[in-house]
């Protein structure tokens, strides 16, 4: 049984199953302040920090990263620099406003936010917006399970070493699908992506994140 | 809830992942993933290769004044920090249909034969819309011009290609020529989607075609 390592104040450790504390959102542990686990992505310890305690210099570290990057993928699917400027702003606005819904057992910060940047590209370039999927039901003020968050930083590791293994032609083809310019490309196989290895492995890491997620949608 | 048996197809998850499929289509994307956790996790791995490479991807410089109104307008927006809904489903419909439908229930129209439609979009990229068709009734017999997406909702239908019950997605195209019959049981309503119209294959249909936009 997956479990979480708790502090709370008098540096007593408790060992609580981490399905209780998902499933209940155990009162007094939220309460607690969460043991630092240091060895989370910087990413994911700058989102949490907003996520949980709307921390504005957190937010500024996710900035630097993240909006010098955006404004480059926006620039590549021929944005003109000053729209640019305004969908990395939104995006951002969006990344704060929305940061309760982000929960690291599923997404790394990096997917959440292209995601959120591909939708109100969407938005400003074909004036209409992009149906999303019902977002599941999770408690953001419940501890994350900190082995399942670990296990995705592990595989998205695993999917970007990977990825700076491909042939350059590879290479391109997966970012001209994944960063290139939106367009109604037409549906046929060669949109199915030659992602060949790294597909089975973030298959294997998903699949898994799968079975926990029905398992806790069942009880 | 029944077992979901057919998927989207992988490269359409993709093409939706990237926000390279139309309006129609992805709404059906949006709903079936709505119900299906296979198909959200096959969504989320391609969302995992999108901010690898978001990572990786080459930084542009942006201008310090950027930042400054940025960090200045969290200030008004503290309050939708705390209170956000997600799209909630409503009945046999699905939180993104329920949305496209702007919370309101179907319209629903008669097209003959006791199959009733509501069409939610139409457009040159294609049209999505809702079927309501009785049991043991077939849905007009036709063939496609292009690609079509089926989700059921409610009830289930059958057709040369197999069952397709709650959740369940057809994937048509030019070479399948099929008539689906609603099996017994509650009415069988899908969301439907093509990138251009449907053709009749019986005369008549063919001719109302244009008035009913099917």
């Amino acid at each position: 049984m997956l479990t979480l390592t708790h502090e709370n104040k008098t540096s007593e450790q408790t060992m609580v199953p981490a399905i209780d504390v998902l499933l209940r959102g155990n009162q007094k542990l939220r309460a607690v302040k969460p043991k630092k686990v240091s060895s989370f992505t910087e990413q994911t310890s700058w989102m949490l920090a907003v996520r949980d305690k709307q921390d504005r210099s957190a937010f500024a570290a996710l900035f630097d990263f993240y909006g010098p990057r955006l404004k480059g993928m926006l620039i590549r699917q021929n944005c003109r620099p000053g729209q640019a400027d305004e969908i990395v702003q939104d995006v951002m606005l969006t990344i704060w406003r929305k940061a309760k819904l982000f929960d690291p057992e599923r997404a790394q910060v990096s997917a959440w936010i292209y995601q959120i940047a591909r939708n109100r590209h969407i938005d400003v370039i074909r004036k209409e917006s992009r149906p999303m999927p019902e977002e599941l039901a999770h408690q953001p003020d419940s501890e994350p399970d900190a082995s399942q968050v670990l296990g995705m930083e592990q595989e998205a590791k695993h999917l970007k070493e990977a990825l700076t293994r491909l042939k350059p032609a590879q290479r391109e083809m997966i970012e001209a699908a994944y960063l290139g310019e939106l367009s109604h490309r037409e549906l046929s196989e060669k949109t199915g992506l030659p992602l060949g290895t790294i597909k089975s492995r973030i298959r294997l890491g998903l699949d898994k994140l799968r079975h926990e997620l029905k398992g806790m949608r069942a009880s | 809830m029944s077992t979901i048996n057919h998927h989207i197809p992988k490269s359409i998850i993709a093409a939706y992942a990237a926000g390279n499929l139309s309006r129609p289509f992805s709404l059906v994307v949006a709903a079936h993933i709505s119900l299906c956790d296979t198909c959200r996790a096959e969504l989320s791995a391609h969302e995992t290769v999108g901010g690898a490479l978001l990572d990786q991807t080459n930084a542009a410089p942006i201008n310090d004044t950027v930042k400054r109104n940025i960090l200045a307008a969290l200030d008004n927006n503290m309050e939708t920090a705390v209170t956000f809904s997600p799209n909630k489903r409503s009945g046999v419909f699905p939180g993104p249909i329920v949305e496209a439908l702007k919370q309101r229930p179907p319209k629903w129209r008669s097209v003959g034969r006791g199959v009733k439609q509501c069409i939610i979009e139409s457009s040159e990229v294609g049209s999505v819309r809702l079927l309501h068709i009785p049991a043991g009734q077939a849905v007009p017999d036709h063939s496609h011009n292009g690609l079509e997406l089926t989700l059921v909702l409610q009830g289930s239908f059958s057709d040369s290609e197999g069952r397709f019950g709650v959740g369940d997605v057809e994937v048509g195209d030019e070479a399948l020529d099929h008539t689906p019959i609603a099996n017994d049981g509650p009415p069988c309503i899908c969301l439907s989607a093509t990138d251009a119209p449907l053709r009749f294959n019986s005369f008549i249909p063919r001719l109302l075609q244009p008035l009913f936009r099917i």
